[in-house]
């Protein structure tokens, strides 16, 4: 409790009252979150509820229209430099992986570092056979992604967002389009990043994940975080009806 | 906390960004167009050109060959409408006759049976392949110009007659006695409408399937030829061309350039439609005809009701940008010396030098043209959509 | 169709009279067809046969050879196009080497066309220049066919066959005060050379302002996707003969008086401005084929909008749409015969002044099914390809 503490005396992501319009259709209605530095936070509620859009909107793949949100003391704005260092801190990773399919497994981890960091090649491709080391998958460098399989991809996916050395690391329900069989080998991985000390917002239903790597879960619904609470409280006592509700068809499975 | 920053600097705003990009891209654009103008007009200064429209009253001074009567007194801008309507002219009876060729060539080429089959590809095949103002220039130099003298024209029956001077055929024309054949039309108009009517009720009634448009149109040829019988001579009669001492008088006649034109442009596009043709068949008839014969129709069934409509909206977008080609092909009228639009104008600019003009004339011509086909072509297509939900 | 990859089912021998019945005589109506088919072959091919074997006069054509193929290029430099052949039959070779079987198999059919032409009645010297051609291939199908595991010469092959029309422009166009490539104005290009120049500058050029064009009209930015649409839709609304003769008209009243464009030039022009509103409307397709996805993905990963276009965007949608591509070629070579209304001497154009010479007079039909019968070859070969591209790639059916 001490440390969760700490923690929050040192927020990396600031969300006030954040709203979107997807025309007339109001999608977020006022979401409020802070994330610290180094914390997990799990994001789970029914599909439709916004979770996707709030996290596209942390990094501008979205724009928010009302409220304001600030990364690593960066306002989310429309100034290009701001969204530029916003996205530079920020990694994502994508449900269907979205790996470049023209290009080998190394080009796709070193392409940004170099163009978009200017890293030097060699040193780029020294950091991309590390990560890939690191998520496990050294041997398939040189290979499409199409050879690859999902949870293999997925990995690849989790490698090329960390190449750009981001402070802050985004989910969209990362294992939801993989074969039971691969879901663990990219929850492994993702919980090793937690253990370093990366700070994650990670969407995902795997209640399994959530329980053992969460600092924090978030229950979203209707636009809003319904209720953010410390996981033992969040499985056993939670304080809304519709949070029950979900949990109890969640973990009828 | 760091404090909100309010103040965003305007070079760095996303949203100034996206419109200092447009406007930068247009003022580059009247740049570029500007120094074209002021060079266009340093240009036409030296030399001592000036551009107007009012040189469409002056008075032509060329003879054209065909299509409605036009004296060398008439003004320019009349002899561009004769070549608007000899385009026009070529276009209709083109698109029409590349319809038919096409879809006689596209529906062969799937034949069974293996000499037909292979006539219609080696006809798509080598039409295809080989540029149309070739095979209009074929068909002009090396076809109707080869024709025997009109004293020897070759007689096809019909009477067609086909000469050095072109194509001579028997037309219909109205006698005396159509007017009084034409009661019996408009009554069999009414009939068949009544007829239809009164059918699709019942079958809605009874609710069984039906074909009231064939009861009705049953019922319309019935009277027209009711009354043709009735009359003491028939109510059209063909007016067969006869050969005079220099040419042919009285029927169709279409000189060497036009006939030329038309069969180039119809068998180009013919081939291009039989492929199309041939491809929505295909496309449609794989999986729907197992799935109708599962229903249990039968094959005229199948091919009437699932295939042939299927096939149809699978078609005519593509047919639709075929036609827009022909029309656009028969510029190549100038090739074979037919008047059409564009080389009317070309006969107005040597004639007059107003070459900035007619250019804008020629393509508002046929901007125009695309611009009514994509504008039929987007309603169909909206009407598909709206047919398939 | 006879190129599908499935193993035939085991054949059952089929006797001739089987086979008669079957594909002719099936049914009483495939008779009738069949009947009425032979009696059409009857009457059109008849007198056609009769004319090629008794009537014809072919000897406008091997007369004028080389009107036909290069015009009235100075006959002191057309070894200059013969090197160029070189180079392309050489990149051709290469290509069918490293490449997998379309190419190789493309590589072949050229080099037995070539093979060909050298049993025709050419002259020794003539020959001479065709076996090294033959040799240039063959050449360039082993050295490729020895490099194919080295996947990094594909990419200078590709990189060379892209800076081709350049330097074949420069060959055939030679360079001021250069003794060996004396320069050659484009007024003296002329025949099949000429088709093919103005076909391959048109293409090279348009693909670029192409590629510009589709990726206009599908900006965010307003302004510039209604301006792109509008030059799209323009020209995809007029005929290219206009086009041609516009520019061959009005292209010098739109530059300054000391700029001298000619004719050739000219009519490049209107085919680059013309295609490229054709090859964005391909792009187009394969811009919408690239998923979005894809680019939220470059944009996460913190690249830019322009770098986005060009390492991500754009290699994905070029790929989908070669075979499209291919077809504008294969189009654009066929309409480069309209040339004509800029009094050109391509192949077409030769054609009609040969036919224009007295000496000539009466030789329409041969003269002009030769000139068809070649663009016939190229075309026909070309689409023939394109199409089994298109399978090779993938791409599914429009
Ligand atoms: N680009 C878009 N345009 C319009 N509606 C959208 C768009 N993206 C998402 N939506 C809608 O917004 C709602 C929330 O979507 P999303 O954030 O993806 O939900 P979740 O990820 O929680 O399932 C959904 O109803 C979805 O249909
Ligand atoms: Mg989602």
């Amino acid at each position: 409790m001490d440390c969760v503490e700490t923690r929050m005396s040192d927020p990396i992501i600031v969300a006030e009252d954040v709203h979107k319009w997807f025309g007339n259709f109001h999608v977020l209605r006022g979401v409020h979150l802070t994330v610290s530095r180094g914390e997990v936070l799990v994001i789970c509620g029914p599909s439709g509820s916004g979770k996707s859009t709030f996290i596209r909107i942390i990094n501008r793949l979205e724009e928010h229209q009302r409220g304001r949100i600030a990364v690593d003391g960066i306002e989310l704005t429309n100034d290009l430099r701001n969204i530029e260092a916003i996205r530079r801190e920020i990694g994502m990773v994508f449900q269907q992986f979205n790996l470049f399919p023209h290009l080998t497994v190394f080009e796709n981890i070193t392409l940004a570092p170099i163009w978009a960091r200017k890293v030097k090649r060699s040193d780029a491709e020294k950091q991309a056979l590390e990560l890939l080391e690191r998520v496990g998958i050294p041997e398939q460098a040189q290979k499409y992604p199409g050879q690859l399989s999902g949870g293999q991809q997925q990995r690849v996916a989790i490698a090329r967002a960390l190449a750009m050395q981001p402070k802050i690391m985004l989910f969209d329900e990362p294992t939801s389009a993989l074969d039971p069989e691969m879901i663990k080998e990219v929850l492994d991985v993702m919980g090793e990043l937690a253990a370093s000390g990366m700070t994650m917002i990670v969407i995902t239903h795997e209640m399994g994940f959530a329980r053992e790597v969460a600092d924090r879960i978030a229950f979203f619904d209707e636009g809003r975080i319904v209720e953010a609470a410390a996981p033992v409280d969040f499985f056993t006592a939670p304080e809304h009806e519709r949070t029950k509700l979900f949990l109890s068809q969640i973990l009828h499975h | 906390m760091p404090a909100p920053q309010t103040v965003i600097p305007l070079w760095r705003d996303v949203r100034v960004l996206r419109i200092l990009a447009q406007v930068i891209f247009v003022i580059t654009l009247v740049l570029v167009a500007n120094w074209f103008y002021t060079n266009l007009s340093r240009n036409l200064g030296r030399t001592g050109i000036h551009v107007g429209f009012d040189f469409l009253h002056l008075t032509a001074g060329f003879r054209i060959s065909e299509g409605i009567s036009f004296e060398s007194t008439d003004s320019y801008g009349y002899a561009f409408w004769v070549g608007i309507v000899n385009t026009l002219r070529v276009i209709g009876i083109g698109i029409l006759l590349a319809t038919i060729l096409g879809l006689v060539a596209g529906v062969a080429r799937l034949s069974t049976n293996w000499l037909v089959c292979k006539m219609a590809s080696v006809y798509i095949e080598t039409i295809r392949n080989t540029p149309l103002v070739v095979q209009l220039f074929f068909w002009y130099t090396a076809t109707f110009l080869k024709l025997p003298n009109v004293h020897d024209s070759l007689e096809l029956p019909g009477p067609i007659y086909l000469s050095q001077r072109g194509l001579a055929l028997p037309v219909p024309h109205l006698t005396e006695h159509f007017s009084s054949w034409s009661y019996f039309l408009v009554a069999g108009l009414v009939l068949a409408c009544a007829v239809y009517v009164g059918r699709r009720r019942y079958l809605q009634r009874v609710q069984r399937p039906g074909f009231p448009s064939a009861w009705a149109l049953i019922t319309f040829l019935g009277t027209s030829a009711l009354g043709w019988f009735l009359l003491p001579r028939s109510p059209i009669a063909w007016e067969v061309p006869v050969l005079s001492r220099f040419n042919f008088e009285g029927g169709l006649q279409f000189t060497p350039e036009f006939a030329a034109l038309l069969t180039g442009l119809v068998v180009y596009t013919g081939a291009f439609i039989a492929e199309i043709v041939r491809g929505g068949i295909l496309a449609v008839s794989k999986g729907q005809k197992e799935a109708a014969r599962a229903l249990a129709l039968n094959n005229l069934q199948v091919l009437r009701l699932v295939i042939f409509p299927q096939a149809l909206r699978v078609i005519i977008p593509p047919i639709t940008s075929q036609y827009l080609n022909l029309a656009k092909n028969s510029s190549l009228a100038v090739a074979v010396g037919y008047p059409d639009l564009f080389s009317v104008a070309n006969t107005i600019i040597n004639q007059s030098g107003r070459a900035i003009e007619m250019i804008l004339f020629i393509m508002g011509s046929y901007l125009i043209m695309s611009l009514i086909t994509s504008a039929f072509s987007n309603w169909y297509n909206r009407r598909i959509r709206l047919v398939e939900h | 169709m006879q190129n599908r990859e499935i193993l035939p089912p085991p054949m059952l021998r089929i006797g001739p009279l089987r086979w008669l019945k079957d594909n002719l005589f099936s049914t009483r109506y495939n008779a009738l067809l069949t009947f009425l088919a032979v009696v059409f072959l009857y009457l059109t091919l008849h007198p056609t046969l009769e004319w090629v074997l008794w009537h014809a006069r072919w000897d406008a054509i091997p007369a004028n050879l080389k009107l036909f193929l290069v015009g009235i290029y100075p006959m002191k430099d057309v070894w200059r196009v013969w090197v160029c052949v070189y180079w392309i039959l050489l990149l051709l070779g290469l290509s069918g080497g490293l490449w997998g079987r379309l190419a190789r198999e493309a590589a072949l059919i050229v080099g037995s066309g070539a093979i060909l032409l050298l049993l025709l009645p050419f002259s020794w010297m003539e020959r001479l220049w065709i076996l090294g051609a033959v040799l240039g291939l063959f050449g360039g199908l082993s050295i490729g066919w020895l490099l194919r595991e080295r996947k990094s010469w594909r990419k200078d092959v590709i990189i060379l066959w892209a800076l081709s029309p350049l330097i074949v422009v420069l060959f055939l166009g030679g360079l001021p005060n250069n003794p060996l490539l004396s320069p050659v104005g484009t007024n003296q290009w002329g025949g099949l050379m000429l088709t093919f120049m103005l076909a391959i500058v048109g293409i090279a050029s348009s693909f670029p302002l192409g590629v510009l064009l589709a990726l206009g009209r599908q900006s965010s930015l307003p302004v510039i996707r209604w301006i792109s649409i509008l030059y799209i839709e323009v020209v995809r609304g007029v005929p290219l003969i206009t086009v041609i003769f516009m520019t061959s008209i009005m292209l010098p009243l739109f530059l300054p008086a000391q700029v001298r464009v000619d004719q050739a030039l000219r009519a490049m022009v209107a085919f680059a401005l013309f295609t490229s509103a054709y090859i964005a409307e391909n792009v187009r397709g394969g811009l919408q084929a690239v998923p979005r996805g894809q680019i939220e993905a470059a944009k996460a990963v913190g690249l830019s909008g322009m770098l986005t276009t060009f390492f991500i965007v754009l290699p994905q949608a070029l790929r989908v749409v070669i075979p499209a591509n291919v077809g504008q070629f294969i189009s654009l070579f066929k309409d480069t015969a309209l040339v004509f209304v800029a009094s050109l001497l391509d192949l077409f154009g030769m054609a009609k002044s040969i036919l224009a010479n007295p000496d000539w007079l009466g030789r329409d039909r041969e003269v002009l099914l030769f000139i068809a019968f070649v663009y016939w070859l190229f075309t026909y070969f070309l689409s023939r390809m394109s199409r089994r591209l298109e399978k090779a790639l993938g791409v599914g059916e429009r």
